[in-house]
């Protein structure tokens, strides 16, 4: 189990658990945190589940690669710290991270 | 004021609409009614990934069964609501009583065409894909070695193609008009798909009608095809359209036409009853248009509860988008092609992308892109921006997709 904390579009923020091996944007469906539509289901084909990831934990995850650095690089929101929670895995090495939930764009 | 609002049917569209009540802070009560068994799924990895065995069952949920119980959703399963009494605003159901509402959502879907008993469509081993229970039966009989006929190329034929070959299936598949996506695209994106197709060695038939299926006990063995030949087979799937879950509606005496008709705000013929997703055709630019999509369910769900809240604007405006993943292709659509005159063809900048855009003079209309996310995130952005490429730009490989100049063409779109 590892802690992530999100933080909604509005500021609100919603600590939860989860088990290894789900994809971060899934956590976010599985805790109904909003602002992630996740339309596509994880196919990297809606970029509805775009999260910033703050360090140290981005430094870990990485910067996007693929079709997935293409979908965000055509996002308003996009930061250097930008990715899409349905390509992001929950490992043990990302317990206490921090997850901005970008929203409708 | 609202007070009770009912949503028949359990799929994405019915989800969409009641999550987005309660985040838009209704407080009223929900209750959705839903004739499958489980939780609300999402249907496209049924003929992808979950398929293929790659995907658990639980990771199809929506949302897990507490997230309904915290948000106060009630979810009746496994309860067919089989009449709507206008006059006294209820829905009978056989299990649960008749249900009050004040607004009523029919987000009833559609179901997949069957082929007709009279060619061997009641044969235990021909499927349709479109219910979990549908993919876990299939899932039974996908096997290394088995035969496979796909009857109809429409995007669920080609998945299910897909999904069989990389599980070491042979495949034939089989489409009666002249050539696969004959509904949906262009005949340059058909052509690109029918030779993936062959390239990874599927059985690929176009003009080709099944004439029969012949059985030996329940199950069909051989088919009859109209080409007059004959093909061995171990399971059919037929892939051949859906119709539209409009039945109840009818018999309420809402207006009905392919998809229970609707306004722009997605309204039906009753003031107080909206339907959504599959199940519903609603005015765009200018003809009752039934879309199958996941954007369009979850779009229409979003919208109806800002409806019911006063919060929403005068119109549902679609944004449509689809996608489809065939083997190792990912295929991404943004906005929609009826009406299109051409199409621009635009190599993409990686191997094995390519862009198909479609016009209508200068106006662009959609974009199919196949390993090209790129293409599909401009096409995404200049679609809801109302802008469209200079063509000639467009099908130049060289520059940069996003230093293409564009033209504002809304007003002629409005026009
Ligand atoms: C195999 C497959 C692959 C797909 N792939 C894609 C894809 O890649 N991309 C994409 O955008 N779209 C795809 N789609 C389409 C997409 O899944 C649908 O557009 C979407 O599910 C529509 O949602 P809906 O809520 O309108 O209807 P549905 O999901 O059909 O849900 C309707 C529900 O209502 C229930 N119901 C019907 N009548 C009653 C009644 N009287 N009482 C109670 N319950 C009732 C039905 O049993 C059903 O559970 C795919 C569909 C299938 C089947
Ligand atoms: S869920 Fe669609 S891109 Fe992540």
């Amino acid at each position: 189990m590892v802690t992530i904390t999100f933080i909604e579009p509005d500021a609100t923020q919603k600590i939860v658990e989860s088990t290894l091996g789900l994809s971060v944007m899934e956590v976010a469906v599985r805790n109904n945190i909003q602002g992630i539509a996740a339309e596509c289901g994880g196919q990297c084909s809606c970029a509805t589940c775009h999260i910033h990831i703050e360090e140290p934990h981005f430094k870990i995850v990485g910067a996007p690669v693929d079709d997935e650095e293409d979908m965000l690089d055509f996002s308003d929101s996009r930061k250097p710290n930008s990715r899409l929670g349905c390509q992001v895995t929950v490992t043990e090495e990302l317990n206490g991270m921090i997850v901005r939930v970008v929203g409708d764009e | 004021m609202t007070q009770r609002v009912v949503i028949i049917g359990g799929g994405q569209a019915a989800v969409s609409a009641a999550l987005r009540l309660r985040s838009q802070s209704f407080e009223g009560s929900i209750e959705i009614l839903c004739e499958e068994p489980g939780l609300p799924y999402q249907r496209p990895p049924l003929s992808k990934k979950y398929l293929k065995g790659e995907l658990d069952r639980e990771r199809l949920h929506l949302r897990p069964e507490e997230v309904y119980q915290d948000l106060k959703i009630t979810l009746h399963r496994e309860t067919q609501a089989h009449f709507i009494d206008r006059l006294k605003k209820r829905v009978a159901t056989r299990n649960r009583g008749a249900i009050a509402y004040d607004k009523l959502i029919l987000a009833t879907g559609a179901t997949p065409r069957c082929l007709p008993t009279s060619v061997g469509g009641d044969l235990e081993n021909v499927y349709t894909c479109r219910s979990l229970a549908d993919a876990d039966l299939l899932a039974g009989e996908v096997r290394p070695g088995q035969r496979l006929l796909v009857v109809g190329g429409g995007y669920i034929g080609l998945e299910m193609a897909a999904v069989a070959i990389d599980l070491g299936l042979e495949v034939t598949l089989i489409e009666m008009q002249d050539r696969i996506l004959n509904r949906v695209a262009a005949h340059e994106t058909a052509q690109w798909f029918r030779k993936l197709h062959l390239d990874r060695g599927v059985d690929l038939r176009e003009g080709v009608g099944l004439e029969r299926l012949i059985a030996d006990g329940k199950r069909a063995t051989l088919a009859a095809l109209s080409d007059g030949s004959a093909v061995g087979v171990d399971l059919v799937v037929a892939g051949i359209g859906v119709s539209a879950n409009d039945r109840l509606a009818r018999s309420a005496g809402l207006f009905v036409e392919n998809g229970v008709l609707t306004d722009e705000s997605c309204l039906t013929s009753d003031p107080d009853i909206y339907a959504i997703g599959d199940c519903a055709a609603f005015p765009f630019r200018g003809e009752m248009t039934r879309l199958e999509s996941v954007q369009n369910a979850c779009d229409q769900g979003e919208y109806v509860a800002e409806h019911i809240l006063g919060q929403a604007p005068a119109n549902y405006l679609p944004e449509p988008w689809f996608w489809s993943d065939q083997y190792d292709v990912s295929l991404k659509i943004a906005g929609f092609n009826r009406g299109f005159d051409h199409v621009v063809t635009r190599p993409g900048e990686k191997p094995g992308a390519i862009s198909l855009w479609y016009f209508i003079g200068e106006r662009l209309l959609a974009v199919d892109a196949m390993n090209d996310a790129k293409a599909y995130m401009m096409g995404k952005r200049w679609l809801a921006k109302g802008q469209s490429p200079d063509q000639i730009a467009l099908a130049d490989p060289g520059l940069p997709i996003k230093d293409i100049p564009t033209k504002d063409t809304q007003a002629a779109a409005a026009a």
